[in-house]
């Protein structure tokens, strides 16, 4: 597979390594009255879509950034690639 | 129709035309005791144990493609119990000791070869684990030995003691694991079932769950709707596709396993042997092909294939045990999806729906598991409560912290 990185271009996903699914960057808040609820839901629990699915890649042997991908999971074609970083911005988050 | 010496002699000399089709091929009918959804190892073993340990014969097999098309088809046919964890050790010996009268049990050739099994080691540290492993193998009533480097040179001469990077110190061997002709334990369950009445029916897809009031009724198929008192899943791989349909969101990510085989080769590796220092594993087939594989390619995937990096990947793992691999052609390569859950242990547990029954997240350690996930999850279902060598295999472990990593990496899927 080929990640369209969005400063370094098309780079091999070899050069990656992969977390799972996106929602691992909305992180509950520990001071919730739910938060161990939360939290099961949020470390353990998976949409495991068949089809489209945003996912966390880490540039670990290139420029070290996480990226959002988007990928469908029937056949592996990569529609979308995103920094982590302006995705968590864009949802609000400091940093 | 029993099958025995005698009636292949009968049958050689009157033209073969004595031979019956193994399994019928009924119509679904509108309403069973128990619907398992899923025709594969797992799903045939639970009918052949429900309808010969439990009585229940009231049974219905449904199986989108054919039975024994999914992962019981295209894996590397090892069975062992060489594990540690007091939840997953007694449950995969229980599975061994099965294997072991499978074939009486069914009166089906399945080619169980107690070839035996080789962990190899390749540090002072990674001995001492094995050590470790292997009492608790021992305690839990299994068999292991701890060979040291004279032990493994004995058994497998042509392995490259004195690689530069991982020198092998010596190995963990299990004689009692080996490997098992894996289509014919799909056949020989689907036959041992089908022979007390179960009906075993093929191309007829699971497409929804009769839920009403959180209590499961029945499912909704392509071939209509089918009633039913409990409904079993058991459809590992595409679990997290099923269980949407009920609601039910799992601690599992869906992941391509790739697996490869050699041209034919004269007999040249004794039983299974695997490398201790990255991830590979290899027996030899009875046709002499060399079946070996290594680490899933690391991403969710429901594409029946994976990619090369994983293929570059494994074969460096065979050639810095076995560098003659080097000279042996790849004959073939597949990829099946697994259920790789999040401590890399199964699930054999109810669901929170009620007469919903839940089998899956078998990482890629399923086959092996096949004899006693089907007794255990037939005792479940007829039972309602869960077989002791199964006990810990719930579905909310990690919302207790009961999590069986046997690895120790967290929960993270693709590093199980």
């Amino acid at each position: 597979m080929i990640i369209n990185h969005p400063l370094l271009g098309p780079r091999d996903a070899a050069e990656f390594v992969y977390l799972g699914d996106a929602s691992l960057i909305d992180r509950p808040d520990w001071e919730d009255p739910d938060a161990a609820e939360k939290y099961y839901e949020y470390l353990y629990l998976r949409d495991n879509p068949a089809g489209l699915h945003r996912e966390l890649w880490f540039h670990e042997q290139g420029d070290r950034s996480w990226l959002v991908v988007t990928r469908n999971t029937l056949t592996h074609e990569i529609t979308n690639v995103e920094l982590a970083r302006d995705v968590a911005k864009a949802q609000g988050r400091s940093r | 129709m029993r099958y025995s010496a005698l009636k292949i002699l009968k049958e050689g000399l009157t033209g073969n035309r004595g031979w019956k089709p193994v399994w019928r091929e009924p119509e679904p009918r509108a309403e069973y005791d128990v619907v398992i959804v899923g025709a594969g190892g797992h799903g045939l073993a639970t009918a052949h144990y429900l309808s010969k340990e439990f009585g229940v014969t009231n049974v219905a097999v449904l199986e989108k493609g054919w039975i024994g098309s999914g992962n019981v088809g295209r894996n590397t046919t090892i069975i062992r119990s060489n594990y540690m964890l007091p939840g997953n050790e007694p449950f995969y010996e229980f599975s061994l000791q099965l294997w072991e009268g499978l074939e009486q049990d069914l009166n089906y050739n399945a080619m169980v070869s107690q070839r035996g099994i080789l962990n190899l080691y390749h540090s002072d540290p990674q001995r001492d684990a094995f050590a470790r492993r292997g009492n608790a193998m021992r305690l839990a009533g299994a068999d292991a030995v701890l060979l040291d480097q004279a032990g493994v040179r004995e058994m497998c001469p042509f392995l490259d003691f004195d690689n530069a990077r991982f020198p092998i110190k010596g190995g963990l061997w299990q004689p009692r694991g080996g490997t098992v002709r894996h289509d014919a334990v799909a056949w020989g369950y689907a036959r041992a079932a089908d022979s007390r009445g179960v009906d075993i029916i093929q191309n007829c897809e699971v497409t929804g769950f009769d839920i009403e009031n959180g209590v499961c009724r029945g499912v909704e198929t392509s071939r209509g709707r089918i009633r039913a008192k409990k409904v079993a899943v058991c459809v590992a791989g595409s679990s997290g596709r099923l269980m949407e349909k009920a609601g039910i969101r799992l601690p599992i990510e869906s992941h391509v396993l790739q697996a490869f085989i050699s041209e034919g080769l004269k007999p040249v590796i004794p039983g299974v042997v695997t490398f201790g220092a990255g991830h590979f594993y290899v027996n030899q087939s009875d046709k002499g092909g060399l079946v070996f594989g290594g680490d899933p390619d690391g991403y969710n995937s429901y594409a029946q294939r994976g990619g090369l990096p994983v293929v570059e990947d494994v074969c460096e793992g065979g050639m810095a045990i076995m560098p003659m691999i080097g000279r042996a052609r790849l004959l073939r390569m597949w990829g099946g999806i697994m259920d790789m859950s999040m401590d890399g242990s199964p699930f054999i547990d109810r669901t929170p729906v009620d007469g919903l029954y839940f089998n899956g997240g078998w990482c890629y350690g399923g086959f092996k598991a096949t004899p006693a996930s089907g007794f255990c999850y037939a005792h479940l279902i007829a039972k309602d409560e869960p077989h002791p060598t199964a006990a810990a295999y719930r579905l909310d472990r990690f919302r207790h912290g009961a999590m069986i990593d046997e690895k120790g990496v967290g929960a993270q899927p693709n590093l199980h």
